[in-house]
């Protein structure tokens, strides 16, 4: 038990080293959100005048697909690290080492959803300094659990797709899975405008859930009801694709 | 354009072009993200045509053909920026350095090549918008001449791609400028009518030439041809392709002299 800790600590210190000795990588997923954000809500801010459009503004609106999207980026970004060190043979340095590969599975994730509260910060800064609604110290606290949640799913996903593949040319497949289960929700807008497709993909995706959790606080007030099914989604989603990360931990070295 | 320049050029096309048809995982994102895009965009903002303003569409899907073709084909010529990046890394440059060609074949190869993909990917959302609804105003004609445009565009893009791959000489470098399509994207009319985008959007969008691409593209598809954004699209595609060859030519020279 021990040994795992001190594992998962060690992978989790080299992941934040790597921001902090290679900024330059981490840059682009940092910023990226908040581009998307600055982006959508002034090109598509109007869309907020449409009837039936319940928020404050277009940007209020859009802040939590931001925190989304920066959780999605930076799991796929543990995805892409991690083909990179199967491809550099330093991952089965790790694997032929005394450590469980629980651990290790558990140590990527940890490191993904600390991360991840790099660009979700940054991003909120950006959007309270432009004047986005404050969620509430609740709102805040459960956007930031949620978001960070977000992260450790995305890893795994991206964890599986990187065991799959054991390349870092499977990235975009990596990204994919991200801007789907992000955007393909009530992201752009809620469920009553959407086209009858896309309120029937959203309403199937549990992303959207845990959407509609982080968006709580900062367009209306946090309920018990929208935080449980958040919560609900977003360990759900992480059970899931931890299982099927699992799978793919286990089946490295088999046969080769 | 001498006869050697042109068979040289014409051969450094079919190899780059053969190679790109060979990597369809670098291919496959030009079309993939931005018909993501186009169905969220699409499907989650489809009532904006209601909007006071927005001009008479036959949908929403119509208006937003322009901005995924717009978006496709800059990721294209981030593509090809990559793919002259690798020959740079792997020393398949070098070797043409020293061959008994014209250097400037270089350039054009890949252009040829590049002009080739953005056909494509021109007639691939135009297939994609007739098969879920989009119409083309304009008729066949409009189609060929958003066909134009595009390719145009595409040269252009591709130029400034390889431009970049040249100075920089990494792939990855070019990898991360990624998210700046999408900057220059939000900083014109591309994804919604001028009048309706947020201020300083809409004042930056009147300066940014890929609003009057994207206009000019957009044109023959939502309404019967006007000659004003198309020959400003026209324009702004030809001012981009020739900056964007002209500084490909200068950073091919630069980096000749410094080999």
């Amino acid at each position: 038990m021990r040994q795992s800790a001190r594992t998962i600590l060690a992978l989790t210190r080299r992941t934040m080293n790597e921001l902090v000795r290679v900024p330059t990588g981490a840059l682009p997923g940092v910023l990226a959100p908040t581009i998307f954000m600055l982006g959508l809500s002034s090109v598509f801010g109007k869309a907020a005048e449409l009837p039936g459009f319940h928020a404050p503004d277009f940007r209020t609106f859009i802040v939590p697909v931001g925190l989304i999207q920066g959780a999605g980026f930076t799991g796929a970004a543990i995805g892409v690290n991690l083909a990179r060190d199967i491809e550099q043979g330093w991952f089965d340095r790790l694997l032929v080492a005394p450590v469980s590969r629980p651990s290790l599975l558990t140590g990527i994730v940890l490191s993904a959803s600390l991360r991840a509260l790099l660009p979700g910060t940054f991003l909120l800064c950006v959007a309270f300094a432009l004047g986005v609604h404050w969620p509430g110290i609740d709102g805040l606290l459960i956007a930031y659990a949620l978001f960070m949640g977000m992260a450790a799913a995305m890893a795994c996903f991206a964890v599986a797709v990187a065991l799959k593949f054991r390349t870092q040319q499977a990235a975009p497949l990596m990204q994919m899975g991200n801007f789907i289960a992000s955007l393909f929700t009530v992201s752009y807008a809620p469920k009553a405008l959407l086209a009858g497709w896309l309120a029937t993909v959203a309403t199937y995706n549990p992303v959207t859930y845990v959407l509609g959790g982080v968006r709580q606080g900062f367009v209306s007030e946090v309920t018990w009801q929208e935080t449980w099914h958040a919560f609900a989604a977003v360990f759900g989603l992480v059970f899931l694709l931890s299982m099927l990360a699992m799978y793919g931990m286990s089946r490295v070295g088999v046969n080769e | 354009m001498s006869i050697s320049l042109w068979r040289v050029s014409y051969a450094l096309a079919r190899r780059a072009l053969r190679n790109s048809l060979r990597r369809p995982q670098f291919l496959a994102p030009l079309v993939i993200f931005p018909s993501l895009f186009l169905a969220v965009n699409v499907g989650g903002l489809h009532r904006s045509t209601d909007l006071p303003g927005f001009p008479a569409v036959h949908g929403f899907l119509d208006f937003q053909l322009a901005a995924a073709l717009t978006q496709s084909l800059l990721l294209g010529g981030i593509a090809q920026g990559i793919a002259a990046a690798l020959e740079i890394e792997l020393g398949f440059f070098d070797r043409l350095a020293v061959a008994p060609i014209p250097r400037v074949a270089i350039v054009f190869g890949r252009l040829g090549a590049t002009a080739v993909i953005s056909a494509f990917q021109v007639a691939y959302f135009l297939i994609l918008g007739l098969v879920f609804g989009a119409h083309v105003a304009s008729g066949p004609g409009g189609a060929l001449l958003t066909l134009v445009l595009g390719v145009l565009a595409g040269i252009g893009f591709g130029a400034i791609g390889q431009a970049l791959a040249l100075r920089a000489r990494s792939a990855a470098t070019l990898q991360g400028i990624f998210p700046l399509v999408f900057v220059i994207l939000f900083i014109s009319t591309a994804f919604f009518p001028r009048r309706l985008l947020e201020s300083p959007i809409d004042t930056i969008a009147r300066y940014n030439p890929l609003s009057y691409l994207a206009d000019g593209i957009r044109n023959p598809i939502i309404a019967t041809v006007d000659a004003k954004p198309v020959l400003e699209g026209l324009l702004a595609g030809g001012a981009i392709t020739l900056f964007g060859v002209t500084v490909a030519v200068l950073a091919l020279r630069g980096r000749l002299r410094e080999a």
